[in-house]
């Protein structure tokens, strides 16, 4: 019961942060804001849905023993923690590079050393 | 021996992959002959791309620290990170650019890990890194004032004790 209402608030939680991704999407004025919010936020609330599924996945193997495929099921869970964790930020950064060498421009920057490098 | 633990990294990223498949230990003895055969072929195939110059990161110590600094000063920084930015997506206010750090990283491996970790930490995203000297160019959504002034960029309001972790994991 207990262990219900934990991973509810996780749910909730991972829910949250995903929405917040996508208004961020919308609201944001140009490409690399928008990669701002595209990769915290959905990292950080995919992150909360596996430890909800985590939790469940483990309570159930507790009560059941080794042998129930919940046991399996918290493994993989797991693996795709660590799977988005070192993909999102990959995959962000090689679009940022790739969106710069384009030509695509910060909007309202008030800074740009890579522009000025590039220019040199 | 590259290829010995290349092929025993991925025989165990099988077995993990597999767990609860049959009666031999936790596994069916089909996929244990499976994982070895899958397992040499990998290590065959990469063995020179999966490990560099040198086996430090074959050191337990280094695993360890890797997981505190995981489970410790990152996950904290991710969850700043995270409010952070709903804040911004909740008010709309940016101060945004692309600045240069100097990480004084050397090898590959830790200027990959800063990289990816200043990308999930607050307010900042790796852009491009330089091939020579290892610089960093990071988009910062909400750039301070006063950071602004001096030419060479700090690195700490940026990466905080990032890059002190990481010289000690991978360095």
């Amino acid at each position: 019961m207990a262990i219900d209402i934990i991973t509810y608030v996780f749910i909730a939680g991972g829910c949250f942060f995903n929405l917040m991704a996508v208004i961020g999407l919308h609201r944001f004025p140009d490409f690399y804001t928008r990669l701002h919010a595209g990769t915290k936020c959905t990292t950080f609330g995919s992150i909360l849905l596996i430890i909800a599924v985590l939790i469940q996945s483990i309570s159930i193997w507790v009560v059941e023993g080794g042998s129930s495929p919940q046991s399996i099921l918290s493994l993989h869970a797991f693996i795709a923690l660590i799977a988005i964790l070192v993909t999102n930020p990959t995959g962000a950064h090689a679009i940022a590079r790739a969106g710069h060498r384009s030509g695509v421009k910060p909007v309202k920057a008030i800074v740009d050393d890579l522009e000025k490098e590039d220019n040199a | 021996m590259r290829f010995i633990v290349t092929s025993f990294i991925a025989f165990l990223a099988y077995l993990l992959l597999t767990t609860a498949s049959g009666k031999v230990a936790l596994w069916s003895s089909t996929e244990i002959i499976i994982g070895i055969v899958f397992a040499l072929i990998t290590g065959a195939l990469f063995r020179n791309r999966f490990i560099g110059k040198n086996f430090r990161m074959l050191n337990p110590k280094r695993w360890f620290l890797l997981i505190v600094y995981l489970c410790g000063p990152f996950l904290w920084a991710l969850a700043k990170a995270n409010i952070e930015v709903v804040c911004l997506v909740i008010t709309g206010k940016i101060n945004p650019g692309i600045l240069k750090i100097s990480t004084g990283l050397e090898n590959d491996l830790s200027i990959t890990m800063l990289a990816n970790s200043i990308t999930l930490t607050p307010g900042t995203l790796s852009v491009e890194v330089s091939e020579e000297n290892g610089d960093l160019y990071v988009h910062w959504i909400n750039i301070k004032e006063e950071f602004l002034e001096k030419m060479p960029r700090d690195c700490k309001s940026v990466c905080g004790n990032f890059p002190d972790w990481i010289r000690r994991i991978a360095g």
